[in-house]
């Protein structure tokens, strides 16, 4: 029988490696796909709670949470394309537009 | 070694493997591919979790929907410009440090809480009941994600669509 500590050690590596990516990368897309990875982590944790206190509430959440991470995923990389077509560039280490 | 704890190991595993390469390789298409693996995993969780209807909506939304649009994405970018993207990354040390402190202080507070481990009761079905929420006590929520996903339909088709 796998422990709920199992499923919460698992989320917080995947959390960990999520932040490593947006932390590392340069590329405004390889940014996005490190904030999917800490989402997911959190979803694991939410799936992994509401299963081992027996109440629904966190899978019913995690479900709002996906639907929003996706209109999240489609406006951001909009959103990158549009700086694309002005900039040329998505490395957002260039995108300093708004620096005082 | 049940088939459950075999199960959690192996999915761990390719769950573990796949983030990082996610964060790791330096071309930006086999970055997404490995994210689409990631995200298969996650849903392997969450069936081990005994919620069979999450992994049909991780499968579907994540697996078949985000993957989809960033590879369209990182496919229109790298048309306009006419040059494969490059994929580098930067502060490798300094990542891995906040990373792995981000980490430590999770795993100790793991560890200090007093996780109760209640044993979980019988995996039942719970698609019906998640239904019955959606509609009973989570209703309004429901109808705002509705309001929230045709603004982001319609953000995103102003944002990609540009000035003509």
């Amino acid at each position: 029988m796998i422990g709920l500590s199992s499923y919460l050690v698992l989320a917080a590596l995947v959390f960990s490696i999520g932040l490593f990516g947006v932390l590392t990368r340069r590329n405004a897309v390889g940014i996005l796909l490190g904030i999917e990875l800490m989402l997911n982590a959190v979803n694991i944790n939410l799936v992994a709670f509401a299963r081992y206190n027996g109440d629904l509430i966190g899978v019913i959440f995690t479900l709002f949470t996906i639907s929003i991470t996706v209109a999240e995923v489609a406006v951001g990389l909009a959103i990158v394309i549009a700086i694309f077509r002005v900039r040329r560039t998505v490395e957002a280490d260039r995108l300093d537009l708004l620096r005082g | 070694m049940t088939v459950e704890t075999v199960g959690f190991w192996v999915v761990a595993a390719v769950l573990l493997a796949s983030s990082l390469a996610v964060v790791l390789t330096p071309n930006l298409f086999h970055a997404v591919l490995f994210l689409a693996a990631a995200l298969v995993a996650t849903g392997a969780i969450f069936l081990l979790l005994a919620q069979p209807f999450l992994f049909a909506v991780q499968l579907l939304l994540y697996a078949g929907g985000v993957v989809t649009i960033v590879v369209f994405a990182i496919m229109l970018t790298e048309r306009l410009v006419g040059q494969r993207i490059r994929q580098t990354s930067r502060h490798l040390v300094n990542g891995a440090i906040v990373s792995a402190a981000v980490f430590a202080g999770i795993a100790g507070f793991l560890l200090r809480s007093p996780l109760a481990t209640p044993t979980p009761g019988p995996a039942a079905d719970a698609t019906i009941a998640i239904g019955r929420a959606l509609v009973g006590p989570f209703a309004v929520t429901l109808e705002l994600l509705g309001v929230l996903l045709v603004i982001a339909l319609l953000g995103a088709l102003h944002f990609a669509r540009g000035e003509e």
